[in-house]
């Protein structure tokens, strides 16, 4: 029960004068149930990554495993991988286009082929799920705000019923309130459900709170992938690739240079109180 | 006569709101009596969630949008006067969320000198001013290249460079670092930031991003088409539970001082740079 890579690399254009590898060489296993950040750059490879794991992209060479079977086998089921593994884009409020949010999120189910029922039901999960409120049912999701609209199209992917979400900066434009919002209710539905969650951010602090695992890419190639106190040590390497560590672990380097007894560790607020409070009690 | 770049007095925006069949069904107000003086020069940052008015209420400082109430003046003209609309346009130029959207050129320079062409501005004078707005943002060495070669940050400052070379007294950003990278938004608020001090342009920038504002000299928080809050970043950032209250946050810094308070440190209120708070509990030791 897990998704994987095996050398996957990917070539556009191969053969022209355009061609570039968006991937290279890129291996992990990612067990059912965890919860994983991709960060990168803008351009790094994050996002021709992601659509390699639902099919949405073939691998020039190398395997992309699904529960064990190779996804480019001769007659593999690509459909039931697609509602297994749900890709939610970025800004996908931009593809919702329904007469109103019910319908917009049954879209999805419709397409597996259930009943309408069955649609209503999966599609009222789903909404429950993300939070989403029972009196805006029936209204245009156009007329929404920017954070209920994000919740809808999450909900579109949630219906489909899969046992992986993958989540591509899942929080870009909306205000601080709304990113926490969105953020708690992945997070919330990781642990009541024991989906894995894929998330890409731009932000690190987003990533530290929320993850088990990250995956660091960079130029194509996979270039750490750890837990987050793992990752976050190696902090000038991510500042070279155009990255960083959260805020509180700049500040807990610069506590440990001016002698206080701390471990610099700590990748959130939480944490680095806890080592400044437990410094400070000696 | 009004003395600051931009000026509003009680000003309101009220749009219709129809139904399906297109039908006024009633009016709603996106900005309601703000008041906002910017001096010339100064560095105003805009905070406020998603549907505050805080777009709304950029759109007015350059007349895209113009007050159905009250008045908003740039540079001492009124943007409701009909033949201050290009002398308006030409005195605040705006840069937008989406990098992609704002550039059209095929070569960095071609698409840096399309607004002072359209000015009327002479070929000599427009190709000084692309080398001066692109060496501005620190793009100067990419300007023979395609503007699809550069990353967010890269077209967002290059856009930036456009918005300069039709030489504004004052420049509004809606959101410039929405879509960008850690790297991409530190790129942009540093040409930002630079801009402001070697050509002394007005800046008013909006963002989502509390760690952007804390150079600036005065930040306002719109809730709901009004200024709820104003003051310096320290004194906005020292009031972590009103903030919140307006779906805003604070740098996280400042949230760990503030966790730091709660445990029992006796730091000061309004801490908002990593040295800051170092150095306060350095003090404490």
């Amino acid at each position: 029960m897990s998704i994987a890579l095996e050398h996957v690399s990917y070539v556009y254009s191969p053969g022209t004068a355009y061609e570039k590898h968006a991937l290279k060489d890129v291996s992990f296993e990612i067990p059912q149930g965890q919860f994983v950040g991709i960060i990168g750059h803008t351009g790094s490879g994050k996002s021709t990554l992601i659509q390699h794991l639902n099919g949405l992209v073939r691998a020039t060479s190398g395997k992309v495993l699904y529960e064990g079977k190779n996804i480019y086998d001769e007659g593999y089921n690509m459909r039931a991988l697609r509602s297994q593994v749900g890709l939610v884009f970025q800004y996908p409020e931009y593809q919702l286009f329904e007469v109103d949010v019910l319908s917009d999120v049954c879209f999805g189910p419709k397409n597996q082929g259930l009943s309408p029922e069955e649609c209503e039901k999966n599609a009222r999960e789903a909404l429950e799920l993300v939070g989403f409120p029972e009196k805006y049912y029936k209204q245009s999701p156009f007329e929404l705000s920017g954070g209920q609209k994000r919740r809808v199209a999450i909900a579109g992917v949630l219906a489909m019923k899969p046992k992986v979400l993958i989540l591509d900066e899942p929080t870009a434009g909306l205000d601080p309130k709304g990113r926490d919002e969105i953020l708690d209710q992945v997070e919330k539905l990781h642990k009541e459900t024991g989906m894995t969650v894929i998330l890409v951010s731009h932000s690190m602090e987003d990533i530290a709170r929320y993850v088990e695992r990250i995956i660091v890419m960079n130029h194509g190639e996979k270039m750490l992938d750890g837990t987050p106190k793992e990752v976050f040590r190696h902090y000038k390497e991510l500042e070279e690739v155009g990255l960083a560590a959260p805020q509180v672990t700049y500040v807990m380097h610069d506590l440990k240079e001016r002698g206080f007894d701390v471990s610099p560790d700590a990748t959130t607020i939480e944490e680095a109180a806890d080592e400044i409070m437990r410094s400070f009690r000696g | 006569m009004p003395t600051e770049m931009i000026q509003a007095e009680k000003l309101i925006y009220e749009y219709d709101k129809r139904d399906e069949e297109g039908n006024i069904i009633g009016s709603e107000r996106a900005i309601d009596g703000v008041d906002i003086d910017v001096p010339a020069g100064s560095f105003v940052a805009i905070l406020g969630h998603n549907g505050s008015g805080k777009s709304t209420l950029a759109k007015h400082m350059n007349a895209i949008l113009v007050p159905t109430g009250g008045t908003m003046w740039v540079d001492g003209r009124d943007t409701k006067d009909p033949d201050e609309l290009w002398n308006v346009r030409q005195t605040a130029g705006m840069v937008f969320q989406n990098p992609d959207n704002q550039i059209i050129g095929t070569v960095v320079e071609e698409d840096v000198g399309f607004g002072p062409e359209n000015l009327g501005v002479s070929t000599d004078e427009i190709w000084q001013r692309v080398e001066e707005s692109l060496k501005a943002v620190g793009m100067l060495d990419r300007r023979k290249d395609s503007p699809n070669k550069l990353s967010g940050g890269q077209k967002q400052r290059v856009a930036i460079a456009g918005v300069l070379a039709m030489e504004p007294k004052c420049i509004v950003l809606d959101e410039p670092t929405a879509m960008l990278d850690p790297n991409g938004r530190k790129e942009v608020i540093r040409a930002v930031e630079e801009l402001r001090k070697k050509k002394n342009v007005t800046v008013i920038l909006i963002t989502h991003y509390m760690e952007e504002v804390i150079e600036a000299d005065q930040v306002f928080v719109m809730d709901d088409g009004h200024i709820v809050m104003h003051g310096t970043p320290r004194e906005i950032f020292s009031r972590v539970d009103e903030l919140k209250s307006y779906r805003m946050d604070v740098p996280q810094v400042t949230m760990l001082a503030e966790a730091l308070r709660k445990r029992g440190l006796n730091l000061p209120k309004g801490i908002l740079r990593r040295e800051e708070l170092v150095e306060a509990l350095c003090q404490l030791r």
